[in-house]
């Protein structure tokens, strides 16, 4: 086996190189050649393939999410100390405090090793909030799946829900939120986000630079081992001997000890001061932890590659570069320093070695036991990879879709059939109670949950003196994106930003996993431009920065792409969460206002879907200014203890949103729908910019003249009744009434609403 | 009065019983697994987590901590050592109360609000309940089934030495429902649900859980008076 050197790169210049199979175009591989002035070697070339892929580089999706920095209000964003770029965004929560949020997809490799995919999903997302300077607080899993009932979903979604668990569980952090979504399209394409949130105090920022000529590179955390290495076996197998290692997985294997041992350690010498730079180790490991350092930085890195700790002694060079063994970590630490860094590293149990220094050379040269293996300039890796404007067309299909209206659609008309359809809706797969999901999850570490799953947000209290928290939901519908990628990108915006502040915090900052098909596909990246669109001006119009997220691209099946599914996650501050506004109802007596007007929107509805097997028609409309005013007014309510408790209404619409309050608070109440609405439009139709509060009756009058003054129109639709049991046929039972129709006991809703994933998933304990 | 809280590589409860113990009205101490100065405490918490990562059997390499021989030492001594879901798994270990944990018989983790009756307020640790008191702390573990041979039940039952059951449902499998024994003298006890995360009402599903706590400091006072 040679070791393709610099050297013998520059005299073997017609070496044939494998980088169609790396995933390399014929002009990509020569721009390398034209940057360099001569092949690269081996190493180089891997380097270079796994930076200038999709997954790093953005190379299909850069020229539209341009819009997230150029689309902000004049003199930039107030909150906003770290913007997109960085391995998270980081915004001001008031008092000295800063919190850092991101999401990201890992569903490939979910599909290939549910267990292993979804657990290293929740440790990269992780080390990339701590590598800000964060203390990691929480951790969210939006998962999609294909139909509930389909074999392979039983595979698929225990062991990626096991996952998550096994992982964030052991890591110490409440799993606070999320969704599970079915739809066929993500049969042999699951989707699993996951997002981490974190706070640290305004000074503790850390970014990812190498700077100050002299500081040393060094690597700590797990063995560097051959898991992930993914493209890099192909190098291997195609230019070194077919002796060599066999082809090792390319999903990665993960250690949450490893992990909590890293966070423990990491903040540590962050606290003491000893870091000048840090950045984590994810995707396209070393090669991308020294460019992106390197290149941030001063600009030059001189790197020892043999020094690497490794857990098999047989790695290549090239392989070391690429591998994406978990759990690692890279820190600039100046000479002064190092012993005292170790010495944390060592309190740890955390291995930990220099592998190199920052230099003012301008480059990035890698030496393997005193042979120079790569020479390049940092930035042409991290930074300066493809660009491309992928050509883009309208689905075709689309206005077929579009003219496939909901309206046509028998909708239940007397008190059985509206019955009956509220019970099989709340049993329905999407509508239908997610407790197996969470109830394998830890949601009470930490002691600083304030609010958890099923609520709208996830809540966390950050300071324990003062009260501030922070308030996270995920969200979006990707049949509204599928009928209108501009308008329901700004839905999945407006629904997340309302779960927000229906807890009473105010929204503050944004982060997207951007799910789509494959960007060669027009349509697809047509979708994909206008759901960007979407998102850059409806972020403008409410006030709120994209902070950072991720693309995913190539999720499709065969021929069939995903539906289009941009996951927002909106993340808002509360002064003190003693004031968050829970979803259960109080007592008897309370009234129930539904603020909102209700039109009849059943196009990409969960009844249109869940009930008739329909996506078509022509979505709702996000009327953003209205969003806000609601926001405004739920906040209010909260500050002003008008509140005593709030829900967003969306998927399921209306009834939904009723019985998850009853079921969560246990008691009964009376419904009736606004005069001249029909039943099945009140309790089903999916209009936006609409929330069910309830108010106590001394604050009746304050509440309904603040709707009335700031022009919210707010509909008294029921209250809360714990004695309608014996009238409505059920004694001693609570029910749930919908006056003039029909009555349901909160036991049988409960029933409906809880067995649905048991029966599919398997008996757990749920409650 | 000085309560210390051991952090072993992999705790993760470890601030949670902190919290608990200040809120409780005693001072908190951290304790370093490595380090076998307790630091003048008056009585020690193992906290949950997954110590060691628990890849071998829960709560096997935990022991082994210089921590644990003082620990040891001075529980056999009378000092008061609570163990909450891992650290009953280290004081079984330990051999400082008989029994092993096992996995959940459902093979799930799980985690939920659960109702337990107190059996026993005869202990360091109980002494604030009423025996037959229900109360509704968090439960969150993947290995809580308690299992011992039956006469080591019987002689547990029938020395009070089960000192809180399961009521409603059992979580995980565990032999007579049982969720929190003690030693013999009462000073030593293991629990498998999380009184630490049932402080406070703003965090917990109530705040049954600080009579853990509090009951440890009126068992210290009347020691010392």
């Amino acid at each position: 086996m040679t070791l393709d050197t610099v050297e013998r790169a520059e005299s073997t210049p017609d070496t044939e190189q494998p980088y169609a199979d790396l995933g390399l175009k014929p002009d990509e591989y020569a721009r390398i050649r034209e940057i360099l002035g001569r092949r690269p070697t081996s190493s180089e070339l891997a380097m270079y393939s796994v930076m200038w892929s999709e997954h790093c580089s953005y190379k299909s999706s850069k020229v539209h999410l341009r819009q997230f920095g150029d689309k902000q209000p004049e003199g930039g964003w107030p909150q906003l100390m770290v913007g997109i770029g960085e391995n998270a965004g980081v915004v001001d929560v008031g008092d000295g405090w800063a919190v850092t949020f991101k999401v990201e997809s890992h569903n490939h490799p979910s599909y290939v090793e549910p267990y292993q995919g979804a657990a290293t999903g929740i440790g990269g997302i992780v080390r990339d909030i701590l590598s800000m300077g964060a203390r990691p607080l929480a951790v969210m899993d939006p998962l999609r799946f294909g139909p509930a009932d389909a074999p392979d979903t039983r595979r698929v979604l225990p062991g990626v829900v096991a996952g998550i668990g096994g992982y964030g569980n052991c890591l110490g952090l409440p799993n606070i939120g999320g969704e599970v979504v079915f739809d066929p399209t993500y049969a042999g394409n699951p989707l699993v986000n996951a997002l981490c949130v974190g706070a640290m105090r305004h000074e503790d920022v850390h970014l990812a630079s190498a700077k100050g000529v002299g500081n040393l590179v060094i690597l700590y955390g797990a063995r560097t081992g051959g898991d992930g290495i993914g493209g890099v076996s192909v190098l291997a197998s195609e230019t070194f001997d077919a002796d060599g290692p066999a082809k090792r997985p390319s999903v990665q294997v993960g250690d949450p000890f490893m992990e909590k041992l890293l966070i423990e350690c990491t903040l540590e010498v962050l606290r003491a001061g000893l870091v000048e730079g840090i950045q984590d180790l994810g995707g396209a490991g070393i090669s991308c932890a020294t460019s992106e350092l390197a290149s941030n930085g001063d600009g030059g890195m001189h790197v020892h590659l043999d020094r690497v700790i490794l857990r098999d002694p047989t790695l290549s060079p090239e392989e070391i570069l690429m591998s994406e063994s978990q759990e690692r970590m890279c820190a600039i630490v100046s000479p002064a320093n190092v012993d005292a860094f170790m010495d944390i590293c060592r309190k740890w149990e955390v291995e930990a070695v220099v592998i190199g220094e920052v230099t003012g050379s301008g480059r990035l040269t890698i030496d393997w036991y005193g042979d120079r293996i790569v020479d390049v300039p940092p930035r042409s890796v991290a930074h300066d990879g493809p660009v491309y404007d992928r050509p883009m067309a309208r689905p075709a299909e689309l206005d077929a879709l579009r003219a496939q209206d909901p309206s046509t659609l028998p909708r239940p008309r007397t008190p059985e059939e509206l019955r009956e359809t509220l019970l099989a809706m709340v049993a329905s797969p999407n509508l239908a109670s997610k407790a197996w999901v969470t109830s394998q999850y830890d949601r009470y570490v930490l002691g600083n949950t304030v609010l958890a799953q099923p609520e709208d947000s996830g809540m966390i209290r950050i300071d324990e003196e003062g009260g501030l928290g922070v308030a996270v939901s995920t969200d979006c519908n990707g049949r509204f994106v599928r009928l209108d990628p501009y308008e329901g990108a700004r839905l999945a915006l407006a629904e997340s930003y309302r779960n927000v502040a229906v807890t009473g915090a105010r929204p503050l900052a944004v982060t997207n996993c951007l799910n789509f098909g494959s960007p060669e596909d027009p349509a697809v990246m047509w979708t994909f431009a206008e759901a960007v669109r979407g998102l850059a001006d409806g972020c403008l119009e409410l006030g709120i920065p994209v902070t950072g997220g991720n693309v995913s691209f190539y999720n499709s099946t065969g021929d069939t792409a995903i539906l289009p599914t941009p996951v927002v996650g909106v993340l808002g501050v509360i002064d003190d969460v003693e004031r968050r506004t829970p979803m259960a109802w109080g007592p008897d007596g309370e009234i129930l206002y539904l603020l909102g007007d209700t039109g009849e929107d059943f196009a990409g509805s969960e009844w249109a879907h869940a009930m008739h097997g329909h996506l078509g028609g022509i979505p709702p409309r996000a009327d953003l200014a209205r969003e806000k005013l609601l926001a405004d007014i739920l906040i209010a309510g909260s500050r002003d203890g008008m509140l005593t408790a709030a829900h967003d209404v969306a998927d399921g619409g209306v009834a939904q949103a009723l019985v998850e309050m009853a079921l969560r608070s246990g008691v009964g109440a009376r419904v009736w729908a606004p005069d001249g609405l029909e039943p099945a439009v009140f309790l089903w139709s999916e209009t936006p910019g609409r929330a069910i509060v309830v108010v106590p009756r001394s604050e009746e009058m304050r509440f309904t003249a603040m709707c009335a003054a700031r022009g919210m129109p707010a509909y008294r639709i029921g209250a809360v009744d714990s004695g309608l049991g014996t009238d409505a046929g059920y004694p001693g039972e609570q029910v749930l009434e919908f006056t003039g129709q029909f009555a349901i006991p909160l036991a049988a809703l409960r029933e409906a609403h809880e067995a649905t994933f048991p029966r599919l998933f398997g008996p757990a304990l749920t409650v | 009065m000085r309560i210390g809280v051991v952090t072993f590589p992999g705790s993760l409860d470890d601030r949670d019983a902190q919290r608990a113990v200040r809120l409780a009205g005693g001072e908190a101490v951290a304790l370093w697994h490595g380090d076998e100065d307790l630091r003048g405490v008056d009585a020690v918490i193992l906290p949950g987590g997954f110590s060691y990562g628990d890849y071998l059997r829960c709560g096997a390499i935990a022991r082994f901590a210089p921590a644990m021989r003082a620990i040891i030492e001075r529980a056999h001594a009378g000092m008061p050592v609570l163990g909450i879901c891992n650290g009953f798994q280290i004081l079984c270990e330990s051999h400082l109360l008989p029994g092993a944990l096992t996995r959940n018989d459902h093979l799930h983790f799980v985690c939920r609000d659960q109702r337990l009756r107190i059996e026993s307020n005869a202990t360091a640790w109980t002494s604030d309940y009423a025996v037959g008191q229900e109360i509704v702390i968090p439960l969150k573990n993947g290995e809580g089934g308690f299992v011992a041979d039956e006469r080591t039940l019987d002689e547990l039952e029938g020395e009070g030495r089960v000192i809180a059951r399961y009521v409603g449902v059992n979580p995980n499998g565990s032999r007579r429902d049982i969720a929190g024994i003690s030693n013999a003298a009462g000073n030593v006890v293991g629990l498998m649900p999380h009184p630490e995360h049932a402080v406070e009402e703003l965090t917990g599903p109530t705040t049954d859980g600080l009579g853990f706590f509090t009951s440890v400091l009126t068992a210290l006072v009347a020691g010392r008076s």
